[in-house]
């Protein structure tokens, strides 16, 4: 075998708790990467894959500091350079594509002016030829418009372009090393392959090594040559990707594998219920809008039923106005026409005017429960609040209760007295979820809740979904982008596209073939844990691209 | 919305404040205790004269017409006469106005500058020496109040040291240099009132920034330290510091009162000053709207400047 191209030893970065105490976040790491492969570093979020990646850079985030080992890129101690030496290694030889390019790049500069910047300044290529090869990277990167669309700025292009984006100011200067932390997590599903494609070309026509930062094994096992699996900032597995999908070792490699968002082998088929009972919830010819006189339409003739101790799945990208649908029927936006039955009893169209009752039976959660949560308050006031105001509980009474709710959602009683910021990302679901069961409800509006949490954690908060509808007998209403999760845990689904309802039915009717066009374009974008999916796919994704948009 | 409907927009709600801040100002002097007869006739005052003054002068008039009247005039430049010894208004008050807007440019055009760029040399290294030293300076010239600072700078350079006057009044015989000499400690007295809270901003609203992904991305991507800032932090920190420079800078026009009354300084400030000691109401009127035109309009030029400075509002999608 060849010399490596990049020997990382031993490396450790630290952070310093109040004491001035190290504690380590990254554990003595050790990894080769040679020239033209591809390593996948994966793990949950702490498990120090980001942290490791950018120490390859010899950056630290604010608050880390490296306290132990070596990186040697082709011979270059890196760990051991000067900060002005390490900036011309970042812009020439090791570049870096980060998880959010919407938020990475400079709103204040033209896209061209970011991408050929580096190359610019250092005098590598004159400024023509710079905007030569940014546009011939654009046409590699299947970009839309190639020569023009770098004059723009970057708000004016779409997140998965701007993702691409990203990649071509990486790959400008013709670096031997790539760094791509988490390149597709921020974008919708049907958009991710098209990007995870465009890298892998890339990588593979330029012959660039990469190490590939990931939390999905499955988007892994597209790209990589070799995975290494963290946790907790240590090294649990390392392999290639065969190996390490067809056989993994470790425990925690298994549980990684088993929690990854796959298609179900079987959709089940629920019971069909010919109730001729009232539904719980009707949503009647509903259409909505934003602006002033709701002129910028959201949602098109919404007609959805929730039955009693039923799940319903709302699913599609961002803007197709499934979070709105949710908002409109809690009573945080009205309506421009038809209307919303509770219990067939007509609501008001807002908060303000619907009785206290009404309000108690539809409650919601976020997606972002660390945002929702008042990090003030203990657990103990946000979770009396509601009892006292919908169920006028005494707050001695309320107490009592907290602790029972505590323990229906699997958290220890003296929570509450701790504040948000102390609790894990799940716990704080957890709360988030009780929050909304405090109010004794019918129906939760469940908001992409599981959809910021690591897939094993977001995996535990499904199962305490499912025990709390068998309980309780609740309803859901499940909005997600996830069309494997929803799979799993709806009776009904409904598919959402550009505000209508594009498909709608019991999870069964609507998954299996033949579906709908963009039904089936979504089942088409849920990655395969092997590792010629990817090819097919995209061939698969134009076409039925094609078909939409021929209607 | 486009940038020109933002414009209108702002615009017409300009010109609304300054329609409730003339009628504030209208009423506010017109419910002072004695009316603008009183005023005249002093001593004099007689029922009978106040009669024939007051009907002179229109005072009789419901309290709205004469809003109109005034405001009317007032819009169309006349700002009518002064009580005390009947001189035009207008005339004195663009006398004055050139003396006070010559005073606030020589402060702007040496304080915004040093204030960024303080504020960015305090921004490179939070915690550092450099910051720790800019940052404490300009708290303590905070809580110096305009007026201590002043008497400590004539204190040392006019009286102790000679070098410079202690009083500003203007001479027609003036030339540049008498101009300068005369200017030096008024400039240098506003211009410590009005840096801290510019480096103080330009330095929290550049560590935001440098703070945001990115920053980290530009850092990864190997963008040098000096470019770094200046090219990537500083567009992106301008919004709120055009929003605090346009606030000093209204403080310039309409809050030099103490500096112009302690230097001498003929200005539009002393002039209201000395026209609320005569209780001479027509000048107190159109200091007051001249002061409070100035700060709507640099706050809706910043307004402005600040939504052009965002490239979001520039070019539509």
């Amino acid at each position: 075998m060849s010399e490596p191209l990049l020997k990382v030893r031993n490396l450790d970065v630290s952070v310093y708790d109040k004491k001035g105490k190290p504690f380590k976040i990254v554990d003595g790491i050790s990894f080769d990467v040679q020239p033209g492969e591809v390593i996948a570093l994966i793990g949950e979020s702490g498990s120090g894959k980001t942290t490791i990646s950018l120490g390859c850079m010899g950056y630290t985030r604010p608050g880390c500091h490296i306290t132990n080992g070596t990186v040697d890129l082709g011979g270059t101690q890196v760990l051991d350079q000067s900060l002005p030496k390490l900036q011309e290694l970042r812009g020439k030889d090791i570049t870096y594509v980060a998880q959010s390019a919407a938020a990475s790049f400079n709103g204040a500069m033209t896209i061209d002016a970011q991408v050929t910047e580096i190359p610019v300044i250092t005098g590598a290529m004159s400024r023509e030829d710079a905007l030569a090869k940014a546009a011939r990277l654009y046409n590699d990167l299947e970009l839309p418009d190639p020569d023009n669309i770098g004059k723009r700025y970057p708000h004016q292009v779409s997140g998965g372009q701007l993702q691409r984006l990203m990649a071509a100011m990486a790959m400008i200067s013709g670096p031997r090393l790539l760094i791509l932390d988490e390149p597709t997590t921020a974008l919708d599903v049907t958009t991710q392959i098209e990007v995870l494609a465009s890298f892998k070309k890339l990588i593979k026509d330029n012959d660039t090594a990469a190490i590939y930062v990931t939390h999905d094994l499955s988007l892994v096992a597209q790209v990589a040559d070799h995975i290494l699996v963290l946790k907790d900032g240590q090294m649990v597995e390392y392999g290639t990707t065969d190996q390490i999908i067809s056989d993994p070792q470790h425990d925690y490699t298994k549980a990684l594998m088993a929690a990854a968002h796959l298609m179900p082998d079987e959709i089940h088929a629920p019971p069909i219920t010919t109730t001729e009972e009232t539904p719980l919830l009707q949503v009647k010819n509903v259409t909505a809008g934003y602006g002033a006189k709701q002129e910028i339409i959201a949602l098109r003739d919404i007609d959805l039923t929730i039955h009693a101790g039923e799940t319903v799945g709302v699913i599609g990208e961002s803007g197709s106005g499934k979070t709105t649908l949710g908002r409109l029927i809690s009573g945080l936006m009205g309506a421009k026409n038809g209307s919303v039955h509770l219990n067939g009893q007509q609501l008001a169209q807002s908060v303000g005017q619907r009785s206290r009752d009404e309000l108690r039976q539809i409650q919601f959660a976020f997606q972002m429960a660390d945002v929702a949560l008042n990090p003030r308050q203990k657990l103990n006031k946000i979770l009396s609040r509601p009892m006292m105001f919908y169920r006028g509980l005494s707050q001695s009474e309320a107490t009592k209760e907290v602790a029972r709710l505590l323990e229906r959602v699997d958290l220890p009683t003296e929570f509450a007295w701790r504040f948000p910021p102390e609790l894990s990302g799940g716990q704080r679901q957890r709360v988030n979820l009780a929050r909304a069961l405090a109010a004794e409800p019918k129906l939760i509006i469940c908001d992409e809740i599981t959809s910021a949490l690591d897939t094993i954690v977001a995996q535990q908060i499904l199962d305490l979904l499912e025990d709390l509808q068998d309980e309780l007998g609740l309803s859901y209403m499940f909005i997600t982008h996830d069309i494997a999760t929803v799979s799993k845990i709806s009776e009904q689904i409904a598919v959402m596209r550009h505000g209508r309802i594009v498909a709608q039915g019991s999870v069964d009717q609507v998954l299996t073939p033949p579906c709908h066009d963009y039904t089936q374009l979504l089942l088409n974008s849920v990655p395969e844990m092997r590792t010629d999916w990817l090819d097919e796919a995209v061939v698969e994704r134009r076409k039925l691209v094609a078909a939409l948009d021929g209607n | 919305m486009s940038l020109w409907e933002i414009v209108r927009h702002r615009l017409v709600l300009g010109v609304g404040t300054l329609l409730f801040v003339s009628v504030l100002v209208f009423v506010g002097t017109e419910i002072l205790p004695g009316d603008v007869a009183h005023a005249i006739l002093g001593q004099n005052a007689t029922p009978e004269l106040l009669d024939q003054v007051r009907e002179r002068l229109g005072l009789n008039e419901p309290l709205h017409v004469r809003y109109f009247v005034w405001l009317t005039n007032f819009v169309s430049g006349d700002f009518g006469a002064s009580l005390a010894n009947g001189a035009d208004i207008g005339t004195e008050v663009g006398r004055r106005a050139s003396n006070t807007l010559l005073l606030a440019l020589s402060t702007a055009v040496i304080a915004v500058p040093l204030a960024i760029a303080l504020g960015l040399a305090a921004a490179v290294k939070p915690g550092g020496l450099v910051d720790r030293a800019i940052t404490s300076t300009s708290l303590m010239l905070i809580s110096f109040p305009d007026f201590l600072v002043a008497v400590v700078l004539v204190t040392i350079f006019a009286i102790k040291l000679r070098w410079l006057p202690a009083i500003a009044s203007i001479r027609p015989s003036y030339d540049v240099f008498d101009w300068i000499r005369v200017l030096i400690l008024p400039v240098t007295a506003l211009t410590f009132t009005i840096l801290a809270h510019m480096v103080r901003m330009t330095r929290s609203a550049v560590l935001n920034v440098l703070s945001s992904p990115a920053i980290e991305m530009a850092i990864l991507k190997g963008v040098p330290r000096r470019r770094l800032l200046l090219r990537h932090a500083l567009p992106n920190a301008l919004g709120p510091i055009v929003n605090v420079v346009a606030l000093n800078l209204a403080y310039l026009i309409s809050g030099v009162v103490v500096i112009e009354t302690l230097f001498n300084f003929p200005g539009l400030g002393r002039y209201m000053v000395e026209a609320v000691t005569n209780r001479d109401v027509p000048i107190v009127q159109t200091c007051a709207m001249i002061f409070c035109s100035f700060y709507v309009l640099l706050n809706m030029t910043a307004d402005i400047l600040s939504i052009m400075a965002n490239p979001r509002v520039r070019y539509k999608k």
